[in-house]
């Protein structure tokens, strides 16, 4: 089957792809254009290590098709820092030891940064709904969660 | 080694030196590896739980033009049964070959039968459908009672019960009998005042680790052969694949990418010597990534159990006997970790009469694997659920009445040494003293308590510590880093060293760059890998006494090295840690020390942990209301990842006490294969994990260091199912409380 | 000459609870213990760890014991 040729943007610059119709957008930014940041955890939308923003919504891209982003803007864990230095909810990671193997901390920051873009504001049970379709299993969740309070605080210039 | 050690960099919360790649998504884990001219490899899975394999035919997949190699179990050497040293233990190699890929029989739903090779992932896994399987169907055995009975259907015609007085004439699904025991439990039960006898269930568990087994190979005719692997023991995955394989250690190079996630589970070799004979055969590499169903039913979860727990005390709470019973599902093939936990069951306990028995039994489940504490969970649980009762029955405090009879050094153990120095008994008083146990129980909530004992491990640990013309260095080490292992082995360094442990960079050697060095598993990695660690860095510290004496034309023994910084005794000078090494070349060559131990001396770590729960007595939904988890870390290098351990450990046994579990169908087949319905736990479902960290050095340790990693799993299944007991005033007797479970206790009662 | 302590697993094997022995390195000791007790196979030995006066040792190949240790043989534990 003939692929499709896909125009979009990613992370602000302009990318393009070759896809068949049955390839996710996972699959498309893992195999094709090597942005492996994104991991699979389940391919099914369960756990929440493939997300990623499209059109500034957060979504589980294994879930999306690749030619679902045609003149999209597809936001990735590549994108989250700046050329400047790492954003304040990845300095907040660190900070904290909220990740211990790391496989879901891509996809964490990229929910934590939706989230706070959101609600700069959430308690501690907002975040915890919020951030409940991405799976850790190393951490219990609880240094997560104080990174995410204590980005937030940062970030509203509070702390 | 002195108690009250002051350290200058020991201790403290630093960044992890892998952070910045971690937080970025730069690091490159085990399906991240492309290379040029990679195919994909899929594989062929049972579609039944047991049966003979009559045929198998891959004429069409071999013939389909996108389909670039094929393997089957003839493509293994074929071996005799043996043990390799594999993170396991002793392992038999042909059953982790057959394991990998069937032989004669299909064992379990998923059981690997064949793997093809193609161009792209889509086309591997659509040539699966062409390659012909015929089998004569068996009847699965799919319960451990069930196959531990004389007229079961067996799994290994040459299985036959290994610790029995006479070998038996029958083949069993029964591989293994235990027992251990110590003075006279019939004595101590009839001096008893109050006896409680109960029987468990625990269910199959998988580990849960987010990410799937992946790796990336090559295979090539000259011996530079290479696997690229997510997994906690490179090492032993060359051991491994080159047994099953027939290759020469030497020609096969394994690099471990990071791990995201292992628990036990990736201490064994699945995808790997099939990969290997793919591209073999192809001429290619080839990556294989398992996908989340397959990673369900076909990679090993934990043993499911039936326990026994009978436990005598007198009136003042002296326990005057304990005796057990268990029985563990190993899965397709035998060693299921029934032995630890018989050794495990009542060691938190210094009682002189206990007797343990113990079977390790075959069932057409997926080989089991190691889990946390492998064995441990199950057994104690049922221990500690029994000590609950008996407390409550006594009027007596869950901590009074296991401070009464607390294990201590020179209690002896059932498994024959007494114990050294260990730190129960300060959990015990940390976790009465705590402001979860001060506080009251907030009204139609239940609160549940238990302890928890593991020995964790030494081993072979490797290490390079080589020094840069600047004075920086990079710590050459072999472990995995699945939990920021690498802080702490830069703090231990710049410990020695007494330089900043930014100055310091560990990384993970392949199996080519270092000696065998064993998995991170174990609880071992900070405990023997940092012994290594130090004792590099003190060879360091050695060589620039020497440097810096040769120098100064005094002798080594006139040079004191302190905060960096070389001082000769016997005059004025003085030359910083950076000076020495930037005149290495002029004074002898680089400078560099190296470790290569087998350490012994690890110490057990004892925990305690409290549960508090709310149960909806509508639906059968269990909340996590509040929750400490108190652990003895011997000495905490990074208090950060320390804490982690105890609170991911905690996690995982609240998952395995309230929702986990395999849920199969009769013809053996998992019904619930993803996230979806083997329900860890989420961020919605938990509070903040408190945790208090107890510090009882280990002496064997140059700072102190007791393995954390795995004890923390251990309390909960007590702590949580006894919490919920107490909530719906029930007796729990079968994990998980799942809320259908729940509301049949409620309703049964 | 250390004491090595059967459990209650090897009892089965030896019929004693316990023995004396002269040698004073570990792979001594399984060669003086299995030729005493013909049901102790020196190969299973071998594989096994030991304590060595409440220290468990994986690998104890080479191992001294003083004339007053204590030895027991234990499964080997890898854990997870």
């Amino acid at each position: 089957m003939a692929k499709s040729h896909v125009t979009t943007s990613i992370n602000g610059q302009p990318q393009e792809f070759l896809c068949e119709p049955g390839d996710t957008l996972l699959d498309v930014l893992r195999n094709d254009l090597n942005l492996t940041g994104t991991k699979e955890g389940c391919g099914s939308g369960d756990c929440g290590a493939c997300s990623v923003t499209l059109n500034g919504r957060l979504v589980c891209s294994c879930l999306v098709l690749g030619v679902e982003v045609e003149g999209a803007e597809v936001g990735t864990i590549e994108g989250v820092s700046t050329g400047d230095g790492l954003h304040v909810i990845q300095e907040k990671f660190l900070e904290h030891a909220a990740l211990q193997c790391g496989i879901c901390t891509p996809g964490l920051i990229v929910s934590a940064k939706a989230l706070l873009e959101e609600n700069p504001n959430p308690t501690e049970e907002e975040a915890r709904y919020y951030l409940a379709g991405n799976l850790c299993r190393c951490t219990g969740y609880d240094k997560i969660i104080r990174a995410v309070m204590d980005s937030a605080e940062t970030l509203r210039g509070v702390a | 080694m002195s108690e009250a050690q002051e350290f200058k960099y020991i201790g403290q919360r630093t960044i992890r030196p892998d952070g910045f790649d971690k937080v970025t998504g730069r690091a490159t884990y085990g399906a991240d590896l492309t290379l040029p001219g990679m195919i994909w490899g899929k594989t062929l899975r049972s579609p039944h739980a047991h049966a003979k394999i009559l045929s198998i035919d891959t004429s069409k997949a071999e013939a389909h033009p996108d389909v670039m190699s094929v393997a089957t179990f003839k493509d293994f050497v074929t071996l005799q049964s043996e043990s390799a040293a594999g993170t396991e233990g002793a392992a038999s190699v042909l059953d982790v070959a057959r394991n990998c890929l069937a032989d004669d029989k299909v064992l379990y739903h998923g059981h690997a039968i064949a793997a093809i090779a193609a161009r792209s992932e889509r086309a591997a896994k659509d040539a699966l459908g062409l390659i012909e399987v015929k089998y004569e169907l068996l009847p699965p055995v799919l319960d451990v009672e069930d196959a531990m009975k004389e007229d079961s259907p067996v799994l290994h015609d040459d299985m036959f019960t290994a610790g029995y007085d006479e070998k038996p004439s029958k083949a069993s699904n029964i591989a293994t009998r235990v027992e251990m025991k110590m003075g006279d439990v019939e004595a101590g039960f009839a001096e008893a005042d109050i006896i409680v006898e109960r029987e468990f269930r625990t269910p199959t568990a998988h580990q849960g680790y987010i990410e799937p087994h992946a790796c990336t190979v090559t295979y090539d005719e000259n011996g530079q052969s290479m696997v690229w692997c997510c997994t906690q023991g490179h090492f032993d995955v060359r051991t491994l694949t080159a047994k099953v394989l027939g290759m020469e250690l030497g020609k096969l190079k394994v690099i471990a990418s990071e791990i995201g996630g292992g628990f036990g589970g990736k201490t064994v070799i699945y995808q790997e010597p099939v990969a290997l004979v793919l591209s073999k055969k192809s001429g290619r590499p080839v990556k294989m990534v398992m996908d989340r169903e397959e990673v369900f039913i076909a990679t090993g979860p934990t043993s499911a159990a039936k326990l026994k727990a009978k436990v005598g005390v007198k009136k003042d709470g002296t326990i005057t006997a304990m005796q057990g019973w268990m029985a563990y599902e190993a899965g397709a093939f035998k060693g299921s970790p029934m032995v630890p936990g018989v050794m495990t069951m009542f060691t938190p306990y210094d009682c002189p009469n206990v007797l343990v028995e113990g079977f390790d039994v075959v069932v057409n489940k997926s080989k089991v694997a190691a889990y946390r504490a492998p064995g441990a969970p199950q057994a104690e649980y049922a221990a500690e659920m029994v000590v609950n009762e008996l407390a409550e029955k006594l009027g007596m405090d869950p901590i009074d009445l296991r401070l009464k009879n607390a294990a201590k050094e020179g209690t002896q153990t059932i498994y024959g040494p007494k114990l050294k120095r260990v730190g129960l008994v300060e959990c015990l008083e940390a976790a009465k003293n705590s402001p979860h146990y001060q506080s009251a129980l907030p009204e139609g909530q239940g609160r549940g308590l238990a302890s928890g004992f593991w020995f964790n491990i030494g081993g072979q640990s490797s290490v390079s510590v080589n020094m840069n013309p600047d004075g920086t260095g990079t710590i050459v080490e072999g472990s995995p880093d699945i939990g920021g292992s690498r802080a702490s082995m830069q703090m231990m360094a710049a410990e020695v060293l007494q330089i900043e442990p930014k100055n310091l960079k560990p990384i993970i050697a392949d199996t080519e760059n270092l000696p065998y060095s064993q998995g991170t598993g174990g609880s071992r990695t900070t405990f023997a890998t940092g012994m290594a660690v130090i004792e590099a860095s003190e060879k360091v510290v050695a060589q620039v006494k020497e440097r810096a004496a040769a120098v100064w034309n005094v002798t080594a023994e006139q040079v004191e090295y302190a905060d960096g910084v070389a001082r000769n005794t016997a005059g004025e000078d003085s030359m910083t840690l950076a000076e020495v090494c930037k005149n290495a070349e002029k004074t002898g060559g680089q400078i560099s020390g190296n470790a290569n131990i087998n350490a012994r001396g690890a110490g057990p770590s004892f925990a305690v942990h409290i549960c508090d729960v709310a149960v909806d007595k509508e639906t059968g939904k269990v909340d996590v209301t509040r929750y400490t988890a108190i652990q003895d870390a011997g000495k905490a290098i990074h208090p950060g990842y320390v804490e982690g351990q105890l609170q991911g450990g905690a996690v995982q046994g609240i998952g395995w006490a309230l929702n986990e579990e395999y849920i199969f169908n009769a013809d053996g087949v998992m019904e619930n294969p993803g996230f979806l319905d083997y329900r860890i736990p989420l961020a919605s479902d938990l509070p903040m994990i408190e945790t208090i960290t107890v510090e009882v050095p280990n002496a064997f340790h140059p700072y102190g260091v007791r393995g954390v990693g795995e004890t923390g799993i251990i309390p909960p299944l007590g702590a949580v199912g006894y919490a919920v007991g107490n909530a719906i005033d029930r007796k729990v007797e079968e994990l998980p409380c799942s809320p259908p479970r729940v509301l049949a206790l409620i309703q049964n009662g | 000459m250390a004491i090595v302590i059967f459990s209650s697993e090897l009892q089965k094997l030896t019929g004693e609870e316990q023995t004396r022995v002269d040698a004073e390195v570990f792979k001594d000791i399984v060669t003086e213990i299995s030729n005493q007790y013909s049901a102790l196979e020196h190969d299973e030995l071998m594989k096994m760890a030991v304590a060595i006066d409440g220290e468990i040792i994986h690998t104890p190949f080479l191992e001294k014991v003083a004339a007053t240790s204590e030895v027991h043989f234990l499964y080997r534990i890898s854990g997870g």
